[in-house]
């Protein structure tokens, strides 16, 4: 049986199976360019703006990396995670967006490892899964190093 | 000025307990009210500081301590600002003393804490980004830490041994201290040698989740004098502002920070601008300082403190921590009380805990860890969702 491929938050990235073309996708304001992930479909939150339309946007495939960190124990819930299964320590990536001056937290992609990441070094926004049930696979977004492209 | 007294200071042990959190704050209120010399009927005001994690009672923390200690008509107020939920209670009772609402005013936090990670409220609420960064990334307290620690690590080049060497300082301190959670030193070598939690962040830098409650007396300076508190330490500067926008720096529990597109980042960062605020207010600045308390909810937090407290430039935090100018004995000591470091976070009594120590060392009655002549010492803390926190106390 294949599981259904559901966004775990909708609208914040594209859907379809390209590498190539996934983005995270925010909102710009009409009136002052600010930019918003994740995104801000009813305010502005500029104080000098007295808000326009918000469309949505979709952010840069590449960023530097801001910083990360190894989680080595479970988070609770709800991040979905099997307690009776032996805990995989993942990878968060917090990355920077040269374009849209703003950093966004993310996890690396599987198998990727602190020891593969180094502050400033370039990344790329892909697609992932970030856990499945028995008819569902929760898709999300996941930072992978440029230089570890296949 | 502006300035009210702190007629008494009191607290309940840190530790886990596995009691309620009225009974800590309510004995940290009795112990307060013995140290000031006052009976809880002078009280005109109580002010909580909330807890999300004691259900109703804990939403309503001034109502529940003013029952448990015996209804006698005062006035009440609850307040949550995470963190910095005592700093906000503190200030509610400033602004009521001084626009004469009340004279005297009780101020209390205490909380009950759950063993590991802090989690989320319960429910499927994916509109709430507190929700959404457990759900979405797994990212606790304790992964934003470590983000913050690399990035320092990569900027100014600080080192895992700078980390534990704050361990060890607020270790040393929280030995000395009697309300301390862990009363016993700590190596470099045992903080190496824990486990790693949050990449580069081991246990023994991660502060703990602790049960525990603390408690304050304020007063008008004219009550102080007609009560005969002699030379009150007194509060002379309350800052709870906000962020401005943008954010640059990543918070717990953002996804992602502000956009500077539209607006270029402020001059100050968030911390930075937690005491400006304090100092400008006091009419102080980091050189009149004695001592400071603030939030080490990680040992690499400590340092960026001292950055934000102007106790050094910017990326000189673990220089100032190598010279041991900020032990016990140093020349500006941080953490004295052994921050959290030694007692682990007890959120809504953190922040008067923070001023509980800063008056005892003003008073001169802080034993074996008295800071020598301590005339002035501030507090910094910042809460969850964009709250500053920061008091000024001098005597």
């Amino acid at each position: 049986m294949t599981r259904v491929r559901r966004p775990v938050v909708a609208g914040w990235f594209t859907e379809g199976d390209g590498d190539r073309e996934f983005r995270l996708l925010g909102t710009r304001c009409g009136a002052c360019t600010a930019v918003f992930f994740p995104r801000e479909d009813s305010f502005c939150r500029n104080p000098g703006c007295t808000g326009g339309e918000l469309a949505e946007v979709p952010l840069s495939k590449r960023g530097r990396v801001w910083s990360y960190t190894a989680g080595r124990y479970r988070p609770p819930a709800p991040y979905a995670s099997d307690p009776d299964t032996e805990w995989e320590p993942y990878t968060l990536v917090a990355v920077e967006l040269e374009a849209e001056r703003m950093v966004v937290l993310g996890q690396a992609v599987p198998g990727v490892t602190v020891e593969d990441l180094s502050v400033g070094a370039e990344v790329e926004v892909v697609p992932g899964i970030l856990s499945e049930d028995a008819d569902t696979a929760w898709t999300t977004w996941h930072w992978r190093p440029v230089e570890v492209d296949r | 000025m502006n300035d009210v007294a702190v007629l008494g200071a009191g607290m309940h042990p840190w530790g886990k307990w596995g009691r309620s959190f009225v009974e800590y704050g309510t004995a940290a209120a009795r112990a307060a009210l013995a140290d000031a010399g006052i009976g809880w009927q002078d009280v005109r005001s109580v002010v909580g500081a909330d807890t999300v994690r004691g259900g109703y009672p804990g939403y309503v923390a001034g109502a529940t301590f003013a029952r448990a200690l015996g209804w006698q008509g005062a006035r009440v107020t609850s307040v949550y600002a995470a963190c910095a939920s005592g700093a906000q209670a503190i200030d509610t009772a400033r602004a009521q003393i001084l626009a004469g609402m009340a004279e005297v005013v009780l101020v209390v936090g205490a909380d009950s804490a759950p063993k590991g990670f802090f989690a989320p409220a319960g429910g499927d609420r994916p509109d709430d980004p507190d929700w959404l960064r457990f759900r979405l990334l797994g990212a606790t307290n304790p992964a934003y830490f470590g983000l913050y620690a690399r990035r320092r690590m990569a900027l100014h080049g600080d080192t895992t041994d700078d980390f534990a060497q704050v361990k060890v300082k607020n270790a040393a301190a929280g030995a000395l201290n009697p309300y301390a959670r862990y009363r016993t030193a700590v190596s470099a070598r045992q903080v190496a040698s824990s486990p790693v939690v949050a990449d580069p962040l081991r246990l023994l830098d991660i502060c703990a989740t602790s049960d525990g409650g603390a408690a304050l007396v304020l007063s008008s300076m004219a009550y102080a004098r007609r009560h005969g508190a002699g030379v009150p330490v007194r509060i002379r500067a309350v800052s709870t502002v906000t962020p401005t926008y943008p954010r640059t720096v990543l918070d717990l529990p953002d996804i992602a920070t502000d956009s500077a597109v539209a607006v270029d980042p402020p001059a100050l960062g968030f911390g930075e601008s937690i005491a400006r605020a304090a100092y400008e207010e006091a009419g102080l600045g980091p050189d009149d300082l004695s001592l400071a308390e603030v939030y080490d909810l990680s040992t690499a937090l400590e340092l960026q403190w001292y950055e934000d407290l102007g106790l050094c430039g910017p990326g000189e935090g673990a220089k100032l921590l190598r010279e041991g100018a900020t032990a016990l004995g140093g020349r500006i000591p941080v953490n004295a009380s052994g921050g959290l470091a030694s007692f682990g976070e007890a959120v809504p009594a953190q922040a008067v805990a923070q001023v509980c120590e800063l008056t005892w060392q003003l008073r001169g009655t802080a034993g074996e860890r008295q800071v020598a002549g301590a005339r002035a010492g501030m507090t910094a803390n910042q809460g969850l969702f964009g709250h500053g926190s920061a008091v000024v106390a001098v005597r």
